[in-house]
Formats: C-alpha cells, structure tokens, sequence
C-alpha cells in the first residue's frame, strides 16, 4: 500500500511516501502563501492509495484531497519512535509553535506542551531575530556559535525582543554576540518548558528549528543524556502521518 | 413563542443604549449562536426553549424587567455567584448577571483600564461604556464583590458610571471570616432594603430560599444525566443552562430545565446520546465562563470529544450546594444563606483544597478521561491554582490540558490543535 503523509505547516509542506511501510520519497517545499496549492502539487507528484494530513492546513488539506487527519502531537509521536525507538521525549520547534512531548512505549503520548499564539522562541521568532540582525536565517545559528560570549537578551517576546535587539546594535554590541545571547535565551526557555512536562532524554530534537547548529549544541549543553537528531528533521510530522496511515484502518 | 413584530427600539432608546452600536452587537450574536449551537445534531428539543431565550435576550426579558419595575420591583445586576440571589428576590428584586462574555469596546475601556486586565473585566466595563448591555441600564443597584483584585480595583471606576455596591468576600474560611460575611449579608440587606423600600421578612426570605433552591435542583437534575455514556447531552448546551440561569426568570427557567432533565432521563434509560460511546470525555475548570463565552466547549466539541461537566462558576459552583431550607428566623436563615455562599470554592480563598476536592470528585462522578483547566489570561487566582490543580490529576492518574486564553478567536488555531491532540491523547 502507498501511503502519503502531508505535514502542511506554518512554513513548509512538507510529504513522505511510504510503500508498504517504506520511505520511497520525501519532499520540503517552502508553504508561500497558498500552502493547499503546494500541497496539491505534491499530491500529484506520486500516486497513493492513502493521504493523511498534519500540521495547520491539516483541516483544509483534508477536505481538498479527502485525506484523514491526525495532529502534528500525534505524527511527530509516531515518526520519533519510528525513527527512534528508544525516544522518550521530543522537541519540535517548528515555524510558529514549539511542541513538547513526553512520549510512551510505541508512539503513545503521555503528555505534550505548545505554545499558545505567541511565537516566542519558534522559527518565526529567530526569522524576525536573523532580519534584524541582517544575517540569513541558515547563517544564525553560525554566527551564535562563532561568538565566545553571549550579549544579555532578556525578552523571548518576539516583538520586545526585536526592538531589544535593534537597541543591542546601536549601542555596538557584535553581531554574533547578540545571536548568541537570542539562542540562550530560547534554549533556556525551552529548557525550562522540558523539565515541566517532564519530556527528558533520550529525546529527539526535530521541526526546522534543529536545523540551526546553535540551539542543537545549546540544548544538548542544558539536558544530560542523549539528544537525537532526525537525518530530515522538518519531514518526522510528515512521516508520522503516513505511518498513521499505513497502521489502521483511515 | 417569538413574536417578530415587537419593536423593541424605544425601549432600549429609552434605556439610553447606544442603538447603532446594539444593532451591530445584535447581528453579531445569532451567527455566533447559529455556529456554536444550531449546528449540533440531535440537541434534546427542550434546548429549544433556550434557543428562543438567546433570541429574545434583548427583547422580552429586558421588557419583562421594565415591567417588573413599573410594578415597584427592582432589578439588581451581579457579576458573581457569591451574591445571594435569595436576599435580593426577597426584597422584591430580579437578580440579572451582567454581560461580561465577549470583546466590546476595548478602546474605551483601554484608556481606564491596563490592557493586561482579564477580558470578564475588561468586557463588563466594555459593554457599559459601550452602552449596549440593557441589562446594566436596567439596574437599579450593580452589587459587586472583592473575589480577586482586579473586581475590586475596577468597580471603583465602573461605580463612576453606574450605581455600584461593593460586599466584602474574605478570602479565607476561618470562623472570622465568616462572621465577616455574615455581616456582610446584614450590610447587604440594609442596602437593598433602601434600594427596594421594602423590609426583608421571614416569610419572602423563606419562599425565595425554596424558588432559588428549586432552580439548582433543576440544574442538578440536568446536569446528573450528564454521568451516563453516552452523554445525553453536548456540554455546550449543558453550559447555556447555567449561564442562562443568572438573568432568566426563575420559576419559568426551573420549569423548562426541569422538562429537560425528563428528556434527557429517557434519553439516558434509551441509551442515546449526543456522541458515540467512544468520544473522550472532558472536564472543564477554572475561570468563570459568561454567556456568550462558549470558546473552549466548541472547540473540545467540534473535534470530536465531550465536555461532561464543569467545575466552574457557571457549572457546578453555581448548582450544587443548597441552602437549608428550614430555618425559622431571619437570622437563622441568614445563617444558612452565608454557609451556602461561603462553602462555594473559588481560587480567590486559600488555601483552597476544597475546589482540588470538587475537580476530582467531579471527574470520577461524570467518568472525565481528562481535564481542562481553562483560566482566562491575567486571572492570577486560576491561572496560579492550574499548578495544583494539574499535580493533584496527575496522582490520580488524569490527564491534563491547561488552557490560558481570552475572548479573542486569534488563537483558536493553535488552541484547536492542542485540544484535538489532547483528545488523541485520551483515545491513545
């Protein structure tokens, strides 16, 4: 059976195809501003006897192609065990949300935490930052971890720290010291977020926001144990999906 | 029932609402309405008598309330349960809640209020600044209440703009506080029987006692067929109930919701409900949720789970207790009306074990497979409590979603999703 599981999210769409319960393909399209039309372009990309749907255009994307749904909680639940049996714990820090999950034998969810609608400390938050600080949001986490010390940024609120950023340049400060300071500060926040749900390794760091080398050092720096990286960290939603797909009856 | 041909305009000109902007207020509500609950399947037929109040909630009951004060009645607006509703019935008053359930001129009320003050203040001041509650302009006394500071500092300035009475709640439940509340109900009484003219006596004390009891009886009744699975019943409809229960007329609200608890005991005794056997069911906690705040039953509902019950000030805070009935003083029965009122569990007390107690003894009554602690933003008392109250399920063994939000819908896409995956959770 050819399964495909769409994570259409804030950011990218993102797809997996599975052929009975195997990767056959995977796609990362930048969602612009008709995501359901990028999803509808991965969609005829490969035939499927399946779709499943995640993410926020998961509602949407369901009623288009007539796909079954399950949450970005669930599918990242799923893909992280698949990839990672032994996973206990995951962070997604995504386009607009950043999820926790402390996760059971198999794929089960125990708990989970996301942010509300405030976008502190998600990719959003560090698109913004990497703006003001005129550096690609790829160079970021770079610059952070070319930087021996950390300027202080006290705020995580994506709009106050803006303009403490901005505040930060003028008065001189380096470039890579300030996207430094931006990563601690989400680093610790997250931090703080994982040992209130009580999601501890071995846990799997995934979403774009383990793409960036900065908050991957910094958090694997703040928790002690193991912390895995997905090998396509942005598609473990999607693979999640599909594997929702290919387990039951949809 | 409705009658469409009543122009209810010069009434509420009279009143001094601010008529363009009541219109718009007056559109907004029955799409609001239609949404959340017509678009439900196999709704009990009683919740048609609540359907046709939500249409006439600014049409017959404000004429009703003109009426009653043309006949030397008065009416007196609340904002919180802990109000005796006995004492202002007995002195020949219609207790009506106040609209505080929706965002209505927030940039009036932003130049008196912080922005970070919770939206049931926020939208109380709203909609008397706004002019557009008839509620509020048809009271003769607003009595008001320290439960938390943000009440108590805001009545201040909403008694600039309105006849407002302030009782002192304590926030503790030691024998000194309750002798301060039972004081604080002699207080009362001296005010409303200036207000009213009237003198407060045994007999209206007593039979308005028996009336309001009768009201929570039929709200227990209601609310105890909720136990079964399938629920009879959506927790939205559940929740209008009580809401409705603050402004409508007493006797004729405890005979409709009595009707309703007949049907949904068939209902149960047929095994039918309003969602599969299957459907995750929900306990909800936390801040108090004004009509038409239906935010968090939708969303719970529309993905698919089922909201059983309600530890909240418009739920099992406002119906469960009763006043002992057989007092035979003033005194005495004054007595029992503060022991009602101060046994009820807010976050403003502490300590507070015994709302910890409610929330678990509620769950295990109504068979929740988990909880949602729902505070709205800036409600320090149950945005704080969520910390005891989500260690104490846990033990339990009772999963935990913990909700801070506000009368807004930006965020209902983000909360849509954490709910649809608590409710994955749940199934698991």
């Amino acid at each position: 059976m050819r399964v495909l599981g769409l994570d259409v999210g804030s950011r990218t769409v993102d797809a997996v195809w599975l052929k009975d319960g195997a990767v056959v393909d995977r796609a990362v399209f930048d969602a612009g501003c008709e995501p359901q039309e990028v999803a509808a372009r991965l969609v005829g990309r490969r035939p499927s006897d399946r779709l499943v749907a995640t993410g926020y255009g998961r509602h949407a994307a369901a009623e288009r192609f007539g796909a079954a749904v399950i949450t970005e909680i669930g599918a990242y639940a799923l893909g992280a065990a698949h990839l990672f049996p032994q996973a206990r714990a995951i962070l997604d820090i995504g386009g607009q949300d950043t999820k926790v999950i402390r996760l059971g034998a198999a794929g089960r969810v125990l708990d989970f935490e996301m942010n509300d609608k405030c976008a502190a400390g998600t990719g959003r938050f560090l698109e913004v930052m990497a703006r003001a600080l005129g550096v690609a949001l790829d160079d970021l986490g770079a610059a952070a971890l070319a930087a021996d010390s950390a300027a202080a940024v006290s705020s995580m609120c994506t709009v106050f720290a803006e303009s403490e950023v901005i505040g930060l340049i003028h008065r001189g400060e380096s470039r890579d010291r300030i996207a430094r300071g931006l990563h601690e500060a989400i680093a610790r926040r997250t931090i703080t977020t994982l040992r209130r749900v009580g999601a501890l390794p071995p846990l799997l760091f995934a979403g774009g926001g383990a793409r960036n080398p900065a908050l991957m050092e910094l958090i694997r720096a703040g928790l002690d144990g193991v912390v895995l990286a997905a090998p396509e960290p942005q598609t473990v939603g999607a693979l999640g999906a599909a594997l929702h797909g290919s387990r039951e009856p949809v | 029932m409705s009658d469409a041909t009543v122009d209810y305009r010069p009434m509420w000109q009279a009143l001094g609402l601010d008529l363009e902007a009541h219109d718009m207020l007056l559109t907004a509500i029955p799409q609001l309405y239609a949404d959340a609950y017509l678009s439900q399947s196999d709704r009990p037929e009683g919740m048609a008598y609540f359907d046709f109040v939500l249409s006439e909630i600014h049409g017959l009951r404000i004429k009703e309330l003109q009426d009653h004060k043309a006949a030397g009645g008065t009416v007196i607006g609340t904002f919180c349960l802990y109000v005796p509703e006995e004492i202002i019935r007995a002195l020949g008053g219609l207790a009506v809640g106040l609209c505080a359930g929706a965002e209505w001129a927030y940039d009036q009320v932003e130049q008196l209020l912080p922005r970070n003050t919770c939206a049931l203040i926020k939208s109380a001041m709203g909609f008397k600044m706004g002019k557009v509650c008839p509620y509020v302009e048809s009271a003769d006394l607003v009595i008001g209440e320290t439960t938390c500071d943000g009440k108590k500092k805001a009545y201040e300035l909403f008694g600039e703009l309105a006849p407002v009475y302030v009782m002192e709640l304590p926030q503790m439940k030691r024998p000194q506080d309750m002798s301060l509340w039972r004081s604080e109900l002699d207080r009362l009484v001296t005010e409303l029987e200036r207000v009213s003219g009237r003198t407060l006596t045994l007999e209206a004390l007593q039979k308005a006692t028996k009336e309001v009891n009768d009201k929570r009886r039929a709200l227990q009744r209601l609310n105890a067929a909720r136990a079964a699975r399938p629920a009879p019943i959506s927790g939205k409809d559940a929740l209008l109930a009580v809401q409705v229960a603050f402004y409508d007329d007493v006797p004729r609200f405890t005979q409709m919701v009595n009707r309703i608890a007949d049907e949904l005991e068939q209902r149960v005794a047929a095994g039918k409900g309003v969602a599969p056997c299957a459907a995750p069911r929900v306990l909800v906690t936390g801040s108090p949720m004004s009509l038409p705040n239906w935010k968090v039953h939708d969303l719970v509902e529309k993905a698919g789970g089922v909201v059983v019950a309600e530890e909240l000030c418009t739920g099992a805070r406002y119906y469960e207790k009763l006043v002992a009935e057989d007092a035979s003083t003033v005194e005495g029965l004054l007595d029992d009306i503060a022991t009602k009122y101060l046994d009820i569990n807010c976050a403003c007390f502490t300590p507070n074990p015994g709302r910890i107690d409610d929330v678990l003894r509620l769950a295990g009554q109504y068979k929740a497979d988990g909880i949602l602690h729902y505070a709205l933003q800036f409600c320090a008392p149950y945005q704080i409590e969520a910390t005891t109250v989500e260690r104490a399920a846990r033990e339990a063994g009772i999963p935990v979603l913990r909700v801070d939000t506000d009368y807004s819908m930006e965020d209902v896409g983000q909360l849509g999703t954490r709910i649809e995956a608590f409710l994955e959770m749940l199934q698991g």
